[in-house]
């Protein structure tokens, strides 16, 4: 299909995040990502957990089939049978990311939302991460606080840091230290681009193109999970 | 059984310059918001604050109450950034601890359960440590000997939420999906005062959503709407409007004493 949005394809990218996950809680933070794990749940993987977002687990058909208070999601947390995808303001080339503030953490330029679940998150259970603008500002040498663990940290037995859907490309840290690599970039961007776009060196050998959406998952997309396109103000065209 | 009602003033009357305060809810919902403006108004100080942050955090921050601020996350939920808070932070008019969000429930947990630290592995590798070095790590003495964080308890001098229901004795119970981590704040503190929609002669519902009980409640406050504008459902839900006037507000100080006036009552 030729008239495939940007931002179906990063829906799909996000829905692929899950691929073999099985009976596992799928928290997904962010419009994108939202999408991607029930885009997920309706295809490839029917046996995630998804919540409302509150206290629910809910089914496809928004029926309840679970209760999953706060203090219960922590009890998964440490339990591990989660993969979080978090927003970043920052990520570094060894996956640390950063949702605490911006500049020096004792008096910062910018405070942000603090260190939420993310050390707990990165050092229990698979962690992925959504960029919906890939930028410089984002894609850091280094990050001014760690708040999510990266690979160059001592990080534990359960630390699983996935990949990095960003709205150009989709990347991970196979590679021997665990540098981030370029996996795919999505139809229309170019190696060239994503690494303009970035602060760091990135490894990118058999990079390959992110996959278009399926007919039936974009029939999904656009008329059961967003039939108000929402996800074009994530990811302008 | 004693009959625990009281006012909000005489809660905070029990409230001292210099001691650690912990508030219930979660972001934006279910804070004791009535409970927290007659701190507003009241002449107390130097607190420091233990709180998964909503606008309890920005106002308090505003009002000039708080020394330090013990928290995971400070957030409105519906609008990410409390702006009080984040001038606080920027303008480096608060000391802060600033924990994993399962740290800070462990914390409460230790103090609770009369523990000097439970062992998490939450913060390890992150910069958490870092900014706080007062916390440790431990190891552990199995032949694992895995390297955990020690989180220390987070003891509450008082502690402040806000139920549905509650009975005159300080028995109390959540209606909504949610308990959020109310009863371990009342767990971790001396004092615990609870406000509430209604003082009820018995419960309706099932038993289950009695979350606190009279061993862990010093003081009953009937406060109806005693959440807004944070959402304390199914009383009610979240007052977007009246949050976003107090985000604007907050923004653009030249409209904050009129806001702050009028929110005061």
């Amino acid at each position: 299909m030729s008239d495939v949005t940007r931002a179906e394809v990063c829906v799909t990218a996000c829905a692929d995040l899950f691929l073999g996950a099985g009976e596992t809680l799928a928290s997904p933070m962010g419009l994108i990502p939202s999408l991607g794990a029930k885009l997920a749940r309706l295809t490839s993987e029917p046996d995630l957990l998804l919540s409302d977002g509150e206290a629910f687990l809910l089914t496809p058909e928004s029926t309840v089939e679970g209760w999953l208070p706060y203090r219960k999601v922590f009890d998964v947390v440490a339990h591990g049978r989660r993969h979080v995808v978090m927003g970043a303001n920052q990520v570094d080339r060894f996956g640390n990311q950063n949702i605490s503030a911006i500049g020096d953490h004792a008096r910062p330029t910018r405070q942000l939302l603090g260190f939420r679940g993310a050390p707990g998150n990165t050092v229990n259970h698979r962690t992925s991460y959504w960029v919906p603008r890939h930028s410089t500002r984002v894609l850091v040498e280094a990050v001014d606080v760690v708040s999510g663990v990266g690979y160059d940290r001592a990080a534990g037995p359960f630390h699983d840091v996935h990949r990095v859907v960003t709205n150009l490309a989709v990347l991970d840290f196979d590679t021997p230290d665990h540098s981030m690599r370029i996996l795919s970039v999505h139809p229309g961007v170019s190696v060239d681009e994503v690494r303009k776009q970035t602060s760091f060196p990135l490894i990118a050998n058999n990079v390959t193109e992110t996959r278009l959406p399926t007919d039936e998952e974009l029939e999904l997309i656009r008329t059961r999970l967003d039939p108000q396109s929402k996800r074009d103000k994530e990811v302008p065209q | 059984m004693r009959d625990k009602r009281m006012t909000a003033d005489e809660v905070v009357g029990e409230i001292k310059d210099g001691m650690t305060v912990g508030i219930g809810g979660w972001g934006s919902r279910r804070k004791p918001m009535t409970l927290v403006k007659a701190i507003l108004r009241s002449g107390v100080e130097d607190l420091t604050v233990v709180t998964y942050g909503g606008p309890d955090a920005g106002l308090l921050c505003a009002a000039g109450k708080v020394r330090k601020l013990v928290y995971g996350f400070v957030s409105l939920d519906s609008i990410p950034y409390d702006p009080w808070f984040k001038r606080a932070r920027e303008t480096g008019a608060i000391e802060v601890l600033e924990l994993d969000e399962g740290m800070f429930q462990t914390g409460l947990r230790a103090a609770g359960h009369r523990l000097p630290f439970l062992p998490i592995r939450a913060g390890l590798g992150s910069d958490v440590l870092k900014y706080a070095p007062e916390l440790k790590t431990v190891r552990s003495p199995y032949d694992d000997g895995e390297e955990l964080v020690a989180m220390p308890a987070l003891k509450l001098d008082v502690a402040l939420v806000h139920l549905n229901r509650a009975d005159k004795h300080g028995n109390a119970q959540y209606l909504g999906p949610d308990p959020y981590f109310d009863d371990l704040f009342c767990l971790a503190a001396d004092r615990r005062y609870v406000s509430c929609e209604q003082v009820v002669e018995t419960f309706d519902g099932p038993p289950q959503t009695l979350l606190l009980n009279r061993m862990m409640v010093d003081g009953v406050v009937e406060a109806p709407g005693g959440a807004g504008f944070t959402s304390c459902v199914p009383d009610y839900g979240r007052d977007e409007a009246l949050q976003r006037e107090y985000a604007n507000a907050a923004t653009d100080l030249e409209q904050w004493p009129d806001f702050y006036e009028r929110f005061l009552g």
